[in-house]
């Protein structure tokens, strides 16, 4: 399985951020997206992921590869970890939480009400939810806002034992993870030149 | 679908979900009534099948905006969206939901607050046929509104409007079979009515919320 991303060319709001994006990503690799902010990082994950549609080019696989975690971390405050995290695995058709919780330390925390947890926890609680995705391709946006060093150790951990299983990473993230094996690509140069798409009808969606 | 179901009503049922607010809405209105129009029971009995009607359209109206606004704060709706779940499927269970939260309790206390409104006895049990029948309209109406909406700061406001008026045939038969049962009249035609608006409603708006759903998400 590859991720073939070709001639890709990414809009927000209307304005194109970034155009002819190519990169291929094997099993078993991860990316690492670099760029200044506002350059289009988010948006490109966004359109990977399936969440919006790509100006042009295209994403040579399936939304249904994908599993995307974003700055929010979708995690209910009223329910318990343990909670959370089923509900995320009823949803993806793949059964038990425990090796997620193992993975990011939440094991002594599985049976606490979410909104109880730190900004760090939550996070991790946010990165075990990629373990019971079960899919191929994790799309990370800015994976350790909130984590400490042990944490991020943690979360490095859990890439690499998914890459470790033929799995791919694609993330944007300032800081650097430990992961050697892992490719940077700097987004920059590719940012859009050409003047604002005429998106009529855009504007008033 | 089952565990997104599951889900959304435990986080109605728990602390902050806002379960039982539309009922406690619906009892104010309901008791409010007789204070404004005086408490001649002849009149309240008139007017009883209407205001019930419309308290439970109110109270229903007073959740919508929680349908996707939670979910699309906190993130989950981005992960909703890449998960395996259609999104016609997801606007259904989440209408669903709302149905079940909200709905259901309205249409099962409707025959207390009926009582505080002198309703003839005659008209308990058309009244709550209609709304059983009708209310499940309000929900997926409402849950199209709430798509529209979601993202919006302070959308609750422009939901309200944009749904209200959607809201009219469904209030219209609705309220009529309650009115027709309560005078004794025969109520075949307005139910039929209500039930087609309702029957409607679901197979279609689905698709229309899903679509504008996508739009929002973007």
């Amino acid at each position: 399985m590859e991720l073939n991303v070709t001639g890709l060319s990414v809009a927000r709001g209307g304005i194109p951020v970034l155009e002819g994006l190519d990169f291929t990503l094997r099993a078993g690799e991860a990316l690492i997206l670099r760029g200044p902010n506002g350059v289009g990082k988010t948006t490109i994950l966004r359109t990977i992921a399936g969440l919006q549609p790509p100006l042009a080019g295209q994403v040579g696989l399936e939304r249904e590869a994908m599993a995307y975690a974003g700055h929010a971390d979708g995690i209910k405050s009223t329910l318990t970890v343990r909670e959370n995290l089923t509900f995320w695995a009823d949803i993806f058709g793949t059964s038990g939480v425990a090796d997620a919780l193992e993975a990011f330390d939440l094991v002594a925390l599985a049976d606490r009400v979410a909104g109880a947890l730190s900004a760090g926890q939550k996070r991790r609680l946010g990165l075990a939810r990629m373990v019971v995705t079960g899919r191929p391709v994790w799309v990370l946006d800015e994976p350790t806002v909130s984590l400490d060093a042990s944490a991020v150790g943690l979360f490095a951990q859990a890439v690499r034992n998914h890459l470790a299983g033929g799995g791919m990473a694609l993330m944007a993230t300032h800081i650097d993870l430990g992961l050697e094996e892992a490719r940077v690509l700097d987004v920059a140069p590719y940012r859009a030149k050409a003047p604002a798409h005429d998106d009529f009808d855009g504007s008033f969606l | 679908m089952r565990a997104l179901l599951i889900r959304d009503i435990r986080l109605a049922v728990r602390a902050g979900g806002g379960f039982g607010l539309g009922l406690a809405f619906f009892l104010i209105v309901v008791v409010l009534v007789p204070f404004g129009v005086g408490p001649d029971s002849g009149l309240l009995a008139r007017i009883a099948p209407g205001i019930l009607w419309l308290g439970a359209l109110l109270s229903c109206l007073l959740s919508l905006d929680r349908i996707f606004a939670l979910d699309w704060e906190d993130g989950s709706l981005d992960l909703l969206a890449t998960a395996p779940l259609p999104m016609e499927a997801l606007v259904s269970v989440k209408a669903l939901a709302h149905w079940l939260a909200t709905g259901v309790p309205l249409v099962l206390a409707s025959p207390l607050f009926a009582l505080l409104l002198s309703l003839p006895p005659e008209g308990y049990l058309p009244l709550l046929v209609s709304l059983a029948l009708g209310t499940p309209a309000l929900s997926v109406i409402g849950t199209f509104g709430a798509a529209l909406t979601v993202g919006l700061k302070r959308g609750g406001l422009l939901l309200s409007l944009l749904v209200l008026p959607l809201y009219v045939p469904t209030l219209i038969f609705g309220a009529e079979v309650a009115r027709r049962g309560a005078e004794g009249l025969e109520t075949g035609v307005p139910l039929a009515m209500l039930a087609g608006i309702t029957f409607g409603a679901i197979a279609l708006l689905p698709f229309a919320s899903a679509a504008v759903l996508r739009v929002n998400l973007r």
